[in-house]
């Protein structure tokens, strides 16, 4: 039991000990508290009262996007806002209706700002009124001593100068989603858009910038007093693209006049995008301020596909377009001689199928240049015999079709160039001759954008040299925009006595009485142009068709006529701009998409002499503050 | 197994209605009007509303009570054969959560019962007092004495603090530390000995100052010097002095606090609402809240001097120095007196986990109280020593 006591006795000395020194500690707490509270009280009042020190977050200025002459397509327009701050106010909807006399304030906005009052400290402001006109905001400014609490505020809004025209191209800015954030405070800042699509949404970090801080003193109520410090962040830059606003604004006029079309324009040496236009289309600004629920399902069940862009999401049968292609390959091949002749009775027959031309009497002995002129169909049907699927598959894509391109706008589709692996993989049935010979024509499973179709014809008029096609003149290395270096694009390794055949066969399907597209030609000898119509098919012609004659363009429903296709460059001399058009549901390539592509191609090289440059180099700036 | 044989012990000792008489209800009494501090704080801080914290934490303080009270009123010898137990079943949670831990604020420390956030550091707390006491109920005065006699319960304590520490929970880690030295000390152990460690400790203070985070080390060196950094670390400790300073004598009134409102302060519910109390209620409710305070160590380690078993002893010293190193170290840290450490205030900062373990804790001193008298075994039985 001693043994018991004596360690119950260390116990409580020691434990007494402890709470000795413990409350001593405490004591210690209470003199630290003493101290800060008494002694030094009058210190730290001042300091609570009127050195707060607040840190807020300086948005930057997003880059602008310019066109090839640094015409501004994307800029950031002053926000003139109206604000109240409730606690300077007093009773927030006096306020408000003595402010509705001077501009209208809706019943919503008044629900809206009073749920704000009740819900946010009463320093803050309340967004009353946004997007302002000048006047509006003078008309406030000559009244605000009769307005306590009303204050002004800039804030910047995106906008696109060009509207419709670029809306495809340049795109458009949103609020992040709530899948957008990243931590990244500058993304919860109210007024903070990201790229949503085109060039926006591409080159969007770049043009983001990087936010600055800016440390407040702030009065007893949070109102800042004096700025103390700033660290200013980088204003996004600027992107220049190689789009002609000129010439984008005329081509998409020029389509307007269609129900729906596409047409892109690109220089054949450099590969730069001059214009690219899809009609219908839709005005961005809409969806920088936030689009209308209404307008939006309107565009969405546009059959027109108003959002849709054309030019590289469209995928088409290329048509009677493809048939250069064709032509390269033979000759690559050596299964034909360009001053061979085909005989064209109006048919082919292979097996039981009869395979028809366009011309139901034929075209009689035909040689390349003058099949390609005349767009003969039993020309290319043999051809195609000869040289097989595989051949014609990969000279296509040397000329860019049937892959993604790799361009800087989103939304790219890769087209189809079937082959044989394909076709069993995907339908499980061998690869048929007769497959062969509609590819031949470019219909079937062959399927081509526009930007591939203009590229197509750009690698033809450069004389065989693979051409990327881009839309900015910069591109992005590591994280920000540095200037695109041009370099000579690689040769595609085809002979130019091959490619000189097939840029006189189009000059002649223009120029040439007998060809396809003669009555579009350019008269003007030094802007001529060359190039070759399509026509295609959107649904098979019946047998039973065929016999009773062909209904009118204007029998049948619009959905279902065909499409009206063409591919050109120019000059033909000294070829600078390569182009293609779609008119969908266009009807006749010749009457129809033709006339577009030569007041295309004429604009483009009168701009050119007017004083566009031509791949002027040009330093690029950064948006102003 | 049969309820009446977990209450109560042999049939001379006192029944379930005796116990829950003699349950301490005064320090019941000062634990709720603590915690009342707090539920106003987490009001105040919400700016004036029950959500989100304080309607959750006074439902949690209710069925934390409940809790208590089952921890007093279940016998002693319980809770000494079960403190293996829980010392085993907290370090294996802490291995868990080093395995499948859940981040939060950068570390690993909760483990998630799907209607439970739960930090096993808290569990392992009392899982040490409970083993450590048990321990040195079982030993005689002389064996303590004995130095080889000290390396299991040096272990005991070392081996969790080492895993706390790698989560990394730094000062959960030299809680645990705490804990064993203030038992180890309570229970007799030479003071010359603490001399060689604390000796031994500044000698390898160079050693662990490498071994820091950077955090860590910031947090220290901004400590020494919060003037060097006001807009990053010490910004907390200089934006928290303005508050605490500008409250003056008698505060700035319930909810009128202007600093705390401003969001100069960081987790003003938790680490920071003394703070925030000392600015609205000036040094006068300060110093009340530190009597509180001061009055239920006093009465806890009263309940440690009148037990009679050292099981009991230890058992409620060693939940007091929890107690106490918590308060403490909360109310020098927002002060300014030592580094942020981020341990919360007990009973007035928002949080389930703490609050309910600390009425646990509690329920074992009222416990101690309750069962004064019992006989404890060296093994845990009925029998005498």
């Amino acid at each position: 039991m001693g043994r018991q006591q004596g360690r119950a006795r260390t116990f409580t000395r020691r434990s007494l000990l402890l709470l000795g020194g413990q409350l001593g500690l405490f004591g210690v707490l209470a003199g630290r508290l003493y101290w800060l509270q008494v002694v030094e009280s009058e210190k730290y009042q001042t300091l609570s009262d009127t050195n707060r020190i607040s840190l807020r977050l300086v948005p930057p200025v997003r880059g602008r996007v310019l066109d090839r002459e640094g015409e501004p397509l994307a800029v950031n327009r002053p926000n003139y806002r109206i604000v109240v701050v409730p606690e300077l106010t007093g009773n927030v909807g006096a306020t408000l209706d003595a402010l509705a006399t001077l501009l209208p304030v809706g019943e919503a906005d008044r629900r809206r700002i009073m749920r704000d009052v009740a819900r946010k400290r009463r320093f803050l402001p309340i967004v009353v009124r946004e997007n302002l006109s000048w006047e509006d905001v003078g008309r406030v400014a000559v009244n605000t001593q009769d307005l306590p609490g009303v204050q002004f505020d800039v804030g910047f809004a995106r906008e696109y100068p060009r509207g419709m025209d670029f809306a495809h191209v340049v795109g458009y800015v949103a609020p992040p989603a709530e899948a957008d954030l990243t931590g990244d405070p500058l993304l919860e800042l109210p007024d903070f858009r990201i790229g949503r699509n085109g060039i926006e949404r591409v080159y969007d970090l770049a043009m983001r910038g990087r936010g600055g801080t800016s440390q407040l003193e702030v009065n007893a109520v949070g109102r800042p007093i004096r700025e103390l410090d700033r660290v200013d962040g980088d204003p996004g830059q600027d992107v220049a693209l190689t789009i002609d606003a000129g010439l984008q604004r005329f081509c998409m006029q020029r389509l307007s006049q269609e129900e729906s079309a596409a047409a892109v324009v690109m220089e054949v040496e450099t590969g730069e995008v001059l214009a690219s236009s899809s009609w219908p289309s839709f005005d961005p600004n809409d969806f920088a301020t936030g689009i209308p629920a209404g307008l939006w399902r309107e565009l969405l069940a546009d059959t027109r596909g108003p959002l849709t862009n054309k030019v590289v999401s469209g995928q088409y049968a290329p048509g009677s377009t493809y048939k250069m292609v064709v032509a390269l390959a033979g000759l690559e091949a050596g299964v034909i001689a360009p001053d061979h002749r085909i005989h064209c009775p109006g048919h082919m027959d292979l097996g039981d199928n009869r395979f028809h031309c366009w011309r139901r009497g034929g075209h009689g002995a035909v040689d390349m240049v003058e099949a390609i002129q005349q767009s003969c169909d039993v020309y290319f049907y043999e051809l195609s015999r000869r040289v097989g699927i595989d051949r014609i598959s990969a000279m296509s894509r040397r000329f860019g079709l049937g892959q993604s391109l790799g361009i800087d706008v989103p939304g790219e589709r890769a087209g189809l160039m079937p082959t044989r692996a394909w076709k069993e993989a995907i339908h499980g049935k061998p690869w048929a001759q007769g497959d062969t010979l509609v590819a031949g024509i470019g219909q079937g499973f062959v399927l081509a954008t526009p930007l591939q179709l203009a590229v197509m014809t750009a690698r033809m008029a450069n004389g065989g040299r693979a051409v990327e096609p881009h839309f900015a003149r910069q591109r992005i290395e590591g994280g920000s925009l540095v200037d695109r270096v041009e370099e000579p694009a690689p040769s595609l390794g085809i002979p130019q006595r091959h490619l000189a055949v097939v840029l006189k066969a189009m000059s002649s399907v223009v120029n040439d009485p007998r060809g396809t597209a003669f009555r579009a030609r350019i008269d003007e000898p030094e802007l001529a142009m060359g190039g070759k119509t399509g026509t295609s098919q959107v649904r098979r012609i019946t047998a039973q068709e065929r016999a009773t004659g062909m209904r009118r363009p204007h029998e049948v429903p619009w959905n279902e006529r065909d499409h009206a296709l063409f591919v050109g460059f120019a000059p033909v001399r000294e070829p600078r701009y390569a182009c293609a058009v779609i008119v969908e549901h266009g009807g006749g390539g010749s009457a129809v998409a033709a006339p577009i592509a030569r007041d295309i191609l004429l604009e483009a090289q009168r701009r050119d002499s007017a004083g566009r440059s031509v791949r002027r180099a040009r330093a690029v700036g950064t948006a102003p503050t | 197994m049969d309820l009446r044989a977990i209450f109560a012990g042999r049939p001379d000792e006192p029944g379930l209605v005796d116990k829950l008489a003699s349950v301490n209800w005064g320090l019941v009494l000062l634990i709720a009007l603590v915690s009342c501090i707090g539920f106003a704080m987490q009001y105040s801080a919400a700016g004036g509303s029950m959500q989100p914290w304080a309607g959750r934490q006074v439902a949690r303080f209710g069925a934390g009570l409940v809790l208590m009270l089952v921890a007093a009123l279940v016998h002693l010898r319980w809770w000494h054969a079960l403190a293996y137990p829980v010392y085993a079943l907290g370090l294996l949670l802490l291995v868990a959560v080093e395995v499948f831990g859940r981040i939060g604020m950068g570390a690993q420390r909760w483990i998630d019962l799907g209607f439970f956030q739960f930090q096993p550091t808290e569990l392992m707390k009392l899982g040490l007092v409970l083993v450590l006491a048990r321990h040195f109920h079982a030993m005689s005065q002389e064996q303590v004495r004995k130095p080889h006699r000290l390396a299991w319960p040096v272990l005991l304590g070392v081996v969790p603090a080492l895993l706390v520490a790698k989560q990394p929970d730094l000062g959960s880690a030299l809680l645990l530390l705490t804990l064993t030295g203030a038992l180890l000390f309570l229970a007799g152990v030479r003071l010359w000995k603490f001399a060689a460690v604390v000796a031994l400790v500044l000698a390898a203070l160079p050693l662990a100052w490498s071994r820091l985070r950077d955090y860590q080390k910031q947090r220290v060196l901004v400590f020494l010097d919060p003037e060097k950094d006001p807009l990053g670390s010490g910004y907390h400790i200089i934006q928290s002095k303005i508050a605490l300073g500008s409250g003056g004598i008698w505060g700035k009134g319930f909810m009128q606090g202007t600093q705390s409102y401003l969001q100069f302060l960081p987790e003003k519910q938790t680490d920071f609402i003394f703070t925030m109390y000392a600015e609205e209620f000036g040094l006068a409710g300060g110093i009340v809240l530190l009597a509180l305070y001061a009055a239920i160590l006093v009465y806890g380690t009263m309940i440690a001097l009148v037990a009679r078993s050292q099981f009991g002893r230890l058992l409620a010293s060693g939940i007091m120095v929890a107690f106490w190193v918590y308060a403490f170290i909360n109310m020098a840290m927002v002060t300014g007196l030592i580094p942020v450490v981020g341990e919360p205030l007990p009973f007035v900062s928002y949080g389930g986990s703490a609050l309910v373990s600390l009425l646990v804790s509690f329920g074992l001193v009222i416990n101690v109280y309750v069962h004064r008298n019992a006989q404890i075994g060296r093994a845990g039985d009925e029998g005498g020593p």
